[in-house]
């Protein structure tokens, strides 16, 4: 387990157990053993990057944050509880549908390929799940989301339908989705890769933004740059193992394994 | 050897076929006009006749009864079944699947008589304890009447086809959708109801339509339970004066002018689900095909939107 308390942010509050804690992580599909026993600690109002070649199993690592996967063995705490299962007298019981999907609405998640509901405009994306999960009234979530799509520079684009935009903004609208929600923890996966290579900028700059505002990020990302300047914590993982971890500065220049060696000179 | 100059005038490509089809349908068309026009054996003033008569009006008030309900029945199990289908239970599963094997598995006809005649089998029918008390009961007569057993054999049965729509359907809707919704809190219920099926709805809807064009004539079939739909009330009269031609036109002129109404309802239906689905919006979508006669193929094929990534 490796804990990263020597960021540059102050930790915030004063809660004693990390974000995200994960022990003994695994995932098999099928025969192909995904993810073969990952730990690893994230604190709150850090930003942890991490990157790999395909098939690393990084992006099943973050859907086992929130439970989109079920591991097979090991267990997930975020802000100290499990997500899908309750734990009594050394045992996991699986939770029932209405309190994973509570818990899980605690925790945003960023897609590659953004998933905005296409039958609802933008500002429909937006007020949808606050609406029906937290219960808010209308006239809240609109003014939190008009909020919202007014610092992602889209205030012009509530009543567009996600198809109408171009991937850079729809993957804005799609961060300020999962921000609606108030989470405490946002999961990104690979959220520029789907994107034309001049509309990257755009959805880091509101990732940088967010992290400088303190939100606790975990990034799975081939954006090597942004690991460099935003990210407080990077790992490399490689056949479904953390193999190095460190500083994302001392990492880049110096990476002690073979694998990372060889895997940076591939994407720098 | 021509040498590249400036841009040059495009010459569309001809279509002399086209021209002579077109040539050839109308002699045949006309030749059917005139049949239909002369021939002393489509007697004209007799349709006339008897098209707003009480008899067939009623018998057209009934057939319009019968599609409505059995298609809300339909729909609404069939929907039900659909998502039973797809449910990670595997009780809910198998019952679905089941009623889909069964229903799908013997004639709509066998199962109008079937219910009609359910009396001769359960003469009474009741609430109660299995195998024990029985609190309420009823004659099965009265409880299924001859209106009831047709909607059970028509709806029942449309639900089983229905559910095959539906679920593909949603099958279409792509996973990402789900995902997100799940990521954001929201329970498989809800994700159903307020984001896949309103998406898969584009997908369902053009087949629903042909149901409920083959509803409308598939109700005919209760004539065999002595119900006086539509055909069967000119069934009635011709069997009086025996000039079942003309009555037979008369029959078929109603389900020719209900089908003309139900189209653009069908494509208003379209139009509304098919919001933010920008890429397909032109194409997918049904108009007349003469509306497109001066345009070539590749023409209708540049218009497609590419759906931007």
């Amino acid at each position: 387990m490796t804990s990263h308390d020597a960021g540059t942010k102050l930790t915030q509050g004063f809660e004693t157990y990390p974000m995200v804690q994960a022990i003994g992580v695994r995932k098999r599909f099928g025969r192909h053993e995904v993810l073969r026993g990952v730990d690893f600690s994230h604190e709150r109002g850090r930003v942890l990057c991490i990157i790999g070649p395909s098939g690393s199993g990084k992006s099943t690592l973050l859907r086992t944050i929130n439970h989109l996967e079920k591991v097979d063995a090991g267990q997930i705490r975020v802000d100290g509880q499990l997500i899908g299962y309750r734990d009594k007298d050394g045992k996991l019981y699986e939770r029932r549908e209405k309190e994973i999907a509570r818990r899980r609405s605690e925790i945003g998640m960023v897609f590659q390929n953004f998933n905005l509901f296409h039958h609802m405009t933008v500002l429909e994306n937006l007020i949808e799940t606050p609406m029906m999960v937290l219960g808010r009234p209308r006239e809240d979530a609109l003014e939190r989301a008009e909020v919202l799509l007014e610092r992602v520079g889209l205030s012009d684009k509530g009543g567009a339908y996600p198809r109408e935009l171009s991937g850079g903004q729809q993957q804005r609208v799609a961060i300020s989705r999962a921000l609606a929600m108030d989470p405490k923890l946002l999961l990104f996966d690979e959220p520029t890769s789907a994107l034309d290579p001049e509309l990257v900028g755009e959805v880091l700059d509101v990732m940088q933004d967010l992290a400088a505002g303190g939100m606790t990020m975990i990034v799975v990302t081939h954006e090597i740059g942004f690991a460099r300047e935003v990210g407080d914590w990077l790992v490399f993982m490689d056949q479904g193992l953390f193999v190095e971890e460190g500083r994302p500065r001392e990492l880049l220049a110096a990476p002690a394994q073979g694998r990372t060696k060889e895997f940076l000179s591939k994407v720098l | 050897m021509k040498t590249l100059t400036e841009a040059s005038e495009v010459v569309p490509l001809r279509h002399p076929g086209r021209w002579v089809a077109a040539a050839v349908i109308a002699v045949l068309v006309a030749m059917l006009v005139h049949l239909l026009a002369y021939d002393p054996k489509f007697d004209w003033g007799v349709v006339g006749h008897y098209l707003f008569s009480t008899t067939i009006l009623e018998g057209l008030r009934l057939t319009l009864e019968l599609t409505a309900v059995s298609m809300v029945v339909g729909i609404v199990l069939g929907t039900l079944l659909a998502v039973g289908k797809l449910s990670p239970n595997p009780i809910v599963k198998t019952v679905c699947w089941a009623y889909t094997w069964c229903f799908r598995s013997s004639p709509v006809i066998v199962q109008l008589l079937f219910w009609y005649y359910l009396a001769a089998v359960l003469p009474r029918v009741g609430l109660g304890i299995p195998f024990g008390k029985v609190f309420i009961s009823g004659s099965t007569n009265t409880l299924i009447t001859t209106f009831i057993a047709a909607i059970l054999g028509l709806g029942l049965n449309q639900a089983a086809y229905t559910s095959e729509i539906v679920r593909g359907g949603i099958l279409s809707v792509d996973n990402g959708q789900r995902e997100a919704a799940h990521a954001l809190g929201m329970t498989r219920s809800q994700t159903m109801r307020r984001i896949v099926l309103p998406q898969a709805m584009r997908i369902i809807i053009p087949p629903i339509g042909n149901e409920v064009m083959a509803m409308l004539k598939m109700t005919a079939l209760v004539l065999v339970i002595a119900l006086p739909d539509l055909l069967t009330s000119a069934q009635i009269i011709y069997e009086q004066n025996l000039l079942q031609v003309p009555l037979l036109i008369v029959a078929s002129i109603w389900y020719f002018v209900i089908t003309i109404v139900l189209t653009p309802m069908q494509y208003g239906l379209e139009r509304h689900y098919s919001r933010g689905a920008k890429a397909q919006r032109q194409n997918t979508m049904w108009r007349p095909t003469w509306l497109s006669w001066g345009n070539s193929a590749e023409q209708s094929i540049l218009t497609a939107e590419a759906p931007r990534s």
